[in-house]
This record gives C-alpha cells, structure tokens and sequence, in this order.
C-alpha cells in the first residue's frame, strides 16, 4: 500500500464533491427532511418515533453511500480512469482506501447534521449515547460504500446501478426489523434476514437506542464489520488490473 | 545514430479478446529512444497491442518484455506513461485537479503539473472543468496525464485524433522532442498520413505484423511514393 495514493485518492473525491455542491446538499439535507418528516408521521406517537427514528439515523449513510459508489466505481470504470489508475503505481486498495476515508468523512457529517436535528430539535429519544449511533452510522456509510463497489461491477449502465437500490437495499431494510418486528414475519423471511449484514446493523442501533450494551450488540457489530470486510475483499476482486 | 537497444520485444504474442485473435502470433521490437509509429487499420490490434504493454490486458501465450521486464511487472508502473484512446480523466474535475491527482499517485512534485499543461498547451484551460473542455482539448488533458510522470515508455493510443494541423505538427514535435531525451514513444494512428512523423513503423494487419522499418525504407520496399499507397499495396498482397 501507497498512503501517497491513498491521501491523493481521497483529496480527488473531496475535489469532485467540491465541484457539485448540489450533491452534497442533497446528500447533508434529505436525511434531515425524512427524519422531520417521520416526526410529525407520528405526531400523536412519539414512542414509536423513537423507536424507528434512532435506527434509521443509523442507516441512511449505508444507502446514499450504496448509491454514491455504485455510480462512482462505475464512472471509473466506464471512461477508462480505472484502467488508467492500474497502469499506474497504485494498488487496488489504495484506491478503495481512499474512497473509504472520503466517503467515511462524508458520512460522519452527514450522520451528525441528522443526530444534531433529531435529537436537538425534533426532541428524538434515545436513551444510550449518541456519539455511539454516529459511530454506528458511520461503519453503516463503509458497509455501503463496499457493496455498492462490489455491485457495481455487475451494472454496465447508471440506470443498471440505480435498480440495484430496490433490489438489494430495499429488502434488507424491509426485513431487518425496522418496520415488523422479526420474530412476526413468516419463517422463512425471519431465516432470509439472518443472513443480511443490514439486520445486524439495525439491531446494534436498536440496542444503543436502548442503552443495552452486552454481548449481543459486540457480536451485531462484529458481524457489520465482517460483511464489510468481505463486501471489500469481493469489491477489489472485481477491480481487475488486467481485462480480457 | 539511434541506440539499439529495444524497449518492446513481443514473441509470438497471442492475445484474444471478444472471441477472436486480436494478436496473432505477433513478433516484433521497438527501438529505444525513438518514436515509434503503430499503423494499420481499425481491429487490426494496434490498442490490444498497447494495453498489453502496460499491463492492463490477460495475453493467452508467448512474451512480451517491456523495458527489460516482462509485461505487466508492478517496477514498470512508475515507468509507463498510458493514453488510452478515450480521454480517461475526470470530467468533473479542473485541468489542473486532474494533473494534480495524477502526480500525487505518481508522487512527482507540482511543478510538473505546469510543465506538462505547457507542453500540451492548455495553460488558459487549466482552472476549467474538463467536461466543458471540447473534445481536442479533452484528449489533450489525458495526454499530459500520461507525460507527467516523466516515463520512459510513453503509450499513446491515437493522441493526435481529432486535432488541427497546427497543434498535430506541435505534438509530434513534442514527441520528437521526449524520445530525445532518451525515452521510448510508441504513438497509434490509423491515418496513414501520420507515418512520415515517425522514425520507426509498426504496420499490423488483423493482429499480425505486415511490416516494419523506417519510413524512408519503407518506400523504398514498397516502391509507392506515398506511405499510405505503400501499405494499401503490402495489405492487399497479405490478402492475396
């Protein structure tokens, strides 16, 4: 590993987020709306306010970072630069690397404007620490950010990149125990959700919201880590330096 | 008088993309510290035969060796400039935040970023996007990614594609200019008519070599006058 390339590579996803304000805005502003939006959902019902609203504080960084990388890998990808990077001295990690410290600083912001609206302004009630659901949140954008790398090798147009949202994050929010409690759900859906990385992240948040810490949240987010780990080592096995 | 050492020596190269041969049984050596012109045809192997000098396409047999290694070795990163045929920089990004970016990985000193800016002439587009840029201009910007490291093999996939007479004659002069100082410039084109810049020739046909030789010799072979009646003469006898 190069830390020159690693530093180079995030000081340029810095530099073109630089260079589109509208993405960043979109990107630090809509969790602040949703979230304003879910609380006067449940105006009449602030405990069910609570009890989604700190969750999914915690994973809207693994969406718009799924959604951000996917697009960007393939960019890279399609106009030739990756291509142009690995005739260059820079090793496939050096370049995911980058992406991860960018990314990660992108998400750390974006997680603590939304914890500062939710639990300053709209009166979200969590009863652990909320430095703990940033922390959450921010491991939550890295887990993104690796499958949208890994999955962006299987889309060959940005439209292609777009649907694997609905396909691949959609269901792992609708089964992970946000919306139904899992243990309610059909057999067979509770089994699927055991087997997505998504329902460990919603559980390791659901037990901070709680201020439970024990055993089970250290193995929720070990497994966060892992599938993280494991999406990585996928992405950077579709990061090819030499094409058929 | 021309060094003798050869920077690209291929034998018996077979490279097969999309389902057929691309380079077949392809042998052939670059001169160091010359410029080098790749000619032939659209599909007739020229970019297959570029990416598999830097290192970036699966080769299925024979060697290659680049600059002493074989191709692909991580030492000859550092040492190859590559100019793919597509202008593969960051449309997003300023001249200059892309020169930038590519000189950190290659760890080379700012400075360099002007230079090569200079050198492709593009100093009053530096601060612009190059989305905006037109498409010379672009192909321009991926040109000096490729020289800012300073390599000794330059790669040059097409560079000349799309550009008026008056900046094509300063590139080549450029060219000239950099195998002077001692490095290796292997330049693609299918317009023949570029031929007569080179000191060398390369002409492949359907991933074969048809021919190779200096210009000058090159006529003389041929008896045509004209390069490009030259080789529409030797390609038509590969067909026959």
């Amino acid at each position: 590993m190069s830390l020159k390339a690693v530093g180079a590579t995030a000081l340029r996803v810095f530099a073109q987020l630089r260079r589109d304000p509208r993405t960043v805005a979109l990107l630090m502003l809509v969790p602040v709306g949703l979230i304003t939006l879910l609380k006067y959902m449940f105006v009449d019902e602030p405990a069910l306010f609570d009890r989604i609203g700190t969750p999914l504080l915690g994973l809207f960084p693994f969406v718009t970072m799924f959604l951000i990388t996917s697009i960007t890998m393939l960019r890279e990808r399609t106009t030739g630069t990756l291509e142009r990077l690995m005739a260059m001295p820079m090793a496939k990690l050096d370049l995911l690397a980058g992406y991860g410290i960018a990314f990660g600083a992108v998400a750390a912001v974006q997680a603590t404007l939304v914890s500062v609206v939710a639990f300053g302004l709209l009166g979200l009630d969590s009863s652990g620490p909320r430095w703990v659901v940033v922390l959450l949140a921010v491991s939550n954008a890295i887990l993104g950010m690796a499958f949208g790398l890994f999955l962006s090798a299987f889309a060959r147009t940005e439209f292609q990149a777009v649907q694997f949202m609905p396909a691949f994050v959609l269901p792992q929010i609708l089964l992970c125990g946000l919306i139904v409690p899992r243990d309610q759900m059909a057999r067979a859906l509770e089994i699927a959700a055991a087997f997505l990385p998504l329902t460990y992240a919603y559980d390791a948040l659901q037990r901070v919201g709680q201020d439970i810490f024990d055993a089970r949240l250290a193995f929720d987010v070990t497994i966060v880590l892992a599938a993280t780990g494991a999406a990585l080592a996928l992405g950077a096995a579709t990061l090819r330096r030499r094409t058929p | 008088m021309m060094p003798t050492e050869h920077a690209v020596v291929s034998d018996r190269l077979r490279v097969v993309r999309g389902g057929r041969n691309a380079l077949d049984d392809f042998t052939a050596t670059v001169r160091a510290g010359c410029v080098t012109g790749l000619l032939g045809p659209n599909g007739s192997g020229k970019s297959t035969l570029m990416r598999s000098i830097v290192g970036v396409q699966v080769i299925a047999s024979g060697a290659l060796s680049v600059l002493d290694l074989p191709a692909g070795s991580p030492r000859l990163r550092a040492q190859i400039g590559y100019m793919t045929q597509a202008p593969s920089v960051y449309g997003d990004l300023t001249v200059e935040e892309n020169l930038l970016y590519f000189a950190r990985v290659l760890g080379v000193p700012r400075r360099r970023v002007d230079e090569v800016v200079e050198e492709v002439h593009l100093t009053a587009e530096q601060g612009r996007p190059v989305d905006r840029l037109s498409g010379g201009q672009r192909a321009r910007v991926s040109l000096a990614a490729a020289l800012i490291g300073q390599p000794r093999l330059l790669a040059l996939d097409e560079p000349t594609v799309g550009l008026d007479p008056v900046l094509r004659k300063e590139l080549w002069e450029l060219f000239h200019t950099i195998a002077g100082g001692g490095a290796t410039v292997l330049v693609s084109s299918h317009v023949m008519d570029e031929a007569r810049h080179c000191d060398e020739l390369l002409l492949l046909h359907e991933g074969r070599q048809l021919a190779s030789g200096s210009p000058q010799e090159l006529r003389e072979r041929t008896g045509a006058d004209d390069l490009e009646d030259g080789f529409l003469r030797l390609i038509e006898e590969a067909r026959t």
